[in-house]
């Protein structure tokens, strides 16, 4: 089913929307009973769960390290997250995502203060329509956060691609899969660090500079939704006690 | 998990940082210089096109196989391209045997979307019987001496070995394809990519990081980039952070340093 | 100089709490002259104090602190004990006994078991090898009778209150015996079956609404109307 265009005349993309429009999203922390944080994101039609467990002990004893903590991280796609069903062994993009995810949240940690432990996320794509990646690493650190892990700041994370020579923000399946290009990027908001920085495709020097500044003006929307969930679930335990308990 | 944290001696970042503060490398070069380079094709004569490369004392020896198989079933006329990169023991005390893990992984694909991105094999050229029968071409990486970059050298290494290889003549009589021996023509190329690795060290960007400076660095950001000046592929690794001006620097170093660089490929007729 | 946030305010790491001349206490951190928060946590701001508590989070342990640990293996001159915490305690056997006893490997065991809970202290920790227990004091040692209940261990400080003002109201209001371990652990020791399940619904409010002012009250209140109501 390719579409046979993907930027209309009106400009508007095979979803209706503009070039610089997000998807809707949602954000859900603290849904999981066993993990010590976790989050819940859809963005779009993509969905992913995090699960991050730690600082814990390090198993097996040799991956800890003596003045630090250590982050693994395992990016995964359900089988029947894709329209082709896919083997549940893990495939090399998997292996690269769950490296370059673990890179994109380590700098936010501050590992130092868990030396010898082991802090594991583990991001499961329930369903995939583009940006698993980023929505993986925005989920992520508001899982880590709800973990109680201290961190320098939040990491949100968007993927800015080119479609017919467009550029255009939060590519979904389709574009991904037709479109020119594809550029994920992640940043800790606040301190304004890029700490995920992916392209494919071709961009003229011009549009990668383009690209990136459409990519933190989306970046900082999704901060302030990351913001509003983690206080959320406090927020309704208070709302709760002043309103009977 | 970083392998090599705790192997270089903290006393050695100090002095390679603070020799950076003055624009200055341990080995003398400066920011923005590659090490010498050095390309040889064509060295493995059952393979259907190889190159080692040299840069600096990292050794990266890649090889082409040319085989006919069945298409993808999403494009059936167009070829195949697989990169793949074993990191064996051979080159390095912290490669250990055994199937590729994430660095081996992420070296081999960052390789294969430069390639892909620009086009480099024009796949839609490989089709012999469409739908049933095309070109795959397998290129294998091998690094032999890992002294820092890897990828710059996987990445000229891989496209070296494209540019001086070859497939053949097919006579394809009804389902039964033979090989022509003997017609030996270059594989059919569009775009040609660079790969410009630059390590953030400190507040220092430096290009063609070597192994000790690879083990300081907070971060490396990979670019690939063609003929026109297009940014064809970009890999940020390793956990550190940069500014969105270290970025836009680095974009800009690797679009000189990659002019300079393109002067390695070798020169076809 | 401003400061950024109010009184009970829930932060997010990395928020902008104040800049200039303050008194941060918790989970914070500075950078250019500015404080941030480090962690998911509730502000309590008092003129020129502020302080980060955090909401979550795993116990790491501090000397002198007393805990609630189990047993998990049994070693040669030592045990290993699950403190609830990414790190796992030693309580060797030289501190069992404050007058030298000889043990035998084998009688190892017969002092403190695979899955035996202990209340103990923590002598020695500093992060480069596992924390070191005690039980050689008194009111530490073996737990003989009593239900185990588990918290996240940063609302222990509610549990108590201030000055153990809250651990003492609960005390006097249940006529139970109540041990609360830093590391999120709390034993019940009461023979009255009802007496403990209000126990533990109390401990499990205190720990929900821990980040909500007027706690103290709600508390009294609420185990009150279910002593009288039952």
């Amino acid at each position: 089913m390719i579409p046979s265009k993907l930027i209309d005349e009106k400009g508007l993309r095979v979803d209706g929307r503009k070039p610089e429009d997000m998807r809707s999203y949602k954000i859900e922390v603290g849904i999981l009973k066993n993990a010590d944080g976790s989050a819940y994101i859809e963005l779009g039609n993509t969905k992913v769960i995090v699960a991050v467990y730690g600082p814990r002990e390090a198993h097996p004893k040799h991956i800890a390290l003596p003045d630090r903590g250590v982050v693994r991280c395992r990016y995964s796609m359900a089988s029947f997250s894709v329209a082709e069903r896919k083997s549940p062994s893990p495939s090399r993009r998997e292996i690269e995502l769950s490296k370059v995810i673990r890179e994109a949240l380590e700098p936010a940690i501050f590992l130092e203060e868990f030396p010898r432990t082991v802090i594991d996320v583990y991001a499961e794509v329930l369903e995939a329509d583009g940006g698993t990646r980023t929505a993986s690493i925005t989920a992520a650190s508001v899982a880590l956060a709800d973990a109680g892990i201290p961190l320098r700041d939040l990491v949100a994370a968007i993927a800015v691609g080119k479609v017919e020579n467009t550029l255009v923000v939060d590519l979904n399946g389709i574009e991904d899969q037709y479109g020119e290009g594809d550029m994920p990027v992640a940043m800790m908001p606040k301190l304004g660090y890029i700490t995920l920085l992916q392209a494919d495709g071709s961009f003229t020097p011009e549009e990668f500079e383009r690209g990136l500044a459409m990519a933190r003006q989306a970046i900082y929307r999704l901060y302030e939704g990351q913001k509003k969930a983690l206080r959320r679930k406090y927020l309704e335990i208070a709302k709760e006690v002043s309103e009977g308990g | 998990m970083d392998k090599h944290y705790g192997v270089l001696p903290l006393i050695k970042r100090d002095s390679i940082v603070s020799l950076l503060k003055k624009g200055e490398r341990l080995d003398g070069r400066k920011v923005d210089e590659f090490r010498e380079i050095s390309v040889e094709t064509g060295l493995i004569s059952k393979a259907e096109g190889s190159a080692l490369v040299r840069i600096g004392d990292t050794k990266v020896i890649a090889g082409v196989k040319a085989n006919i198989g069945a298409p993808f079933p999403d494009t059936p006329d167009k070829g195949v391209q697989i990169v793949n990169a074993e990191l064996i023991p051979v080159a390095s005390p912290v490669f250990e045997a055994g199937p590729p893990g994430e660095e081996g992984i992420e070296l081999a694909r960052v390789v294969d979307r430069g390639l892909r991105s620009s086009e480099m094999i024009r796949l839609e050229e490989l089709s012999i019987i469409p739908g049933k029968k095309v070109w795959t071409i397998f290129i294998d990486i091998y690094p032999l001496d890992h002294y820092g970059n890897l990828i710059d050298a996987s990445g000229l290494a891989a496209v070296s070995a494209v540019l001086t290889g070859h497939i053949f003549d097919i006579k394809v009589e009804g389902e039964e394809i033979t090989i022509v021996e003997g017609s030996e023509k270059p594989i059919p190329i569009g775009k040609v990519p660079i790969f410009v690795t630059i390590a953030k060290i400190g507040d220092a960007l430096v290009v063609d990081p070597s192994y000790e400076e690879e083990l300081v660095a907070d971060s490396m950001l990979t670019f690939s980039i063609d003929e026109d000046k297009n940014i064809c592929a970009i890999q940020k690794s390793g956990s550190g952070a940069l500014t969105f001006e270290e970025v836009s620097s680095a974009k800009n170093m690797a679009l000189k340093v990659a002019e300079k660089i393109r002067n390695f490929i070798p020169k076809i007729d | 100089m401003p400061v950024y946030v109010s009184n009970r305010q829930i932060v997010v790491p990395g928020e902008l709490l104040a800049e200039g001349n303050y008194n941060v206490n918790g989970g914070f951190y500075t950078y250019q002259r500015k404080y941030f928060s480090k962690i998911l946590g509730l502000v309590e701001v008092e003129g020129n104090n502020i302080r980060v508590i955090p909401l979550k989070g795993k116990y790491i342990p501090s000397v002198g602190d007393v805990v609630i640990g189990k047993v998990v293996d049994v070693g040669m001159t030592n045990w290993t004990v699950d403190i609830n915490s990414p790190y796992v305690g030693i309580l060797q056997v030289t501190e069992v006994f404050s007058k030298p006893t000889s043990i035998s490997r084998s009688s190892l065991s017969e002092i403190l078991n695979v899955g035996d809970l202990i209340v103990t202290k923590v002598i020695a920790f500093d992060y480069s090898r596992d924390p070191l227990l005690t039980i050689k004091e008194a009111k530490l040692g073996k737990v003989t009778k009593g239900t185990l209940i588990e918290i996240t261990p940063t609302r222990v400080p509610r549990v108590i209150g201030k000055k153990g003002s809250m651990i003492k109201m609960l005390k006097e209001l249940l006529q139970i015996d109540i041990i609360v371990g830093k590391n999120g652990r709390i034993l019940i020791i009461t023979d009255d079956p009802e007496k403990e399940t209000l126990a533990i619904l109390t401990i499990k409010k205190i720990e929900r609404e821990a980040h909500v002012s007027g706690l103290t009250d709600r508390v009294r209140n609420f185990v009150l109307s279910r002593l009288k109501g039952g």
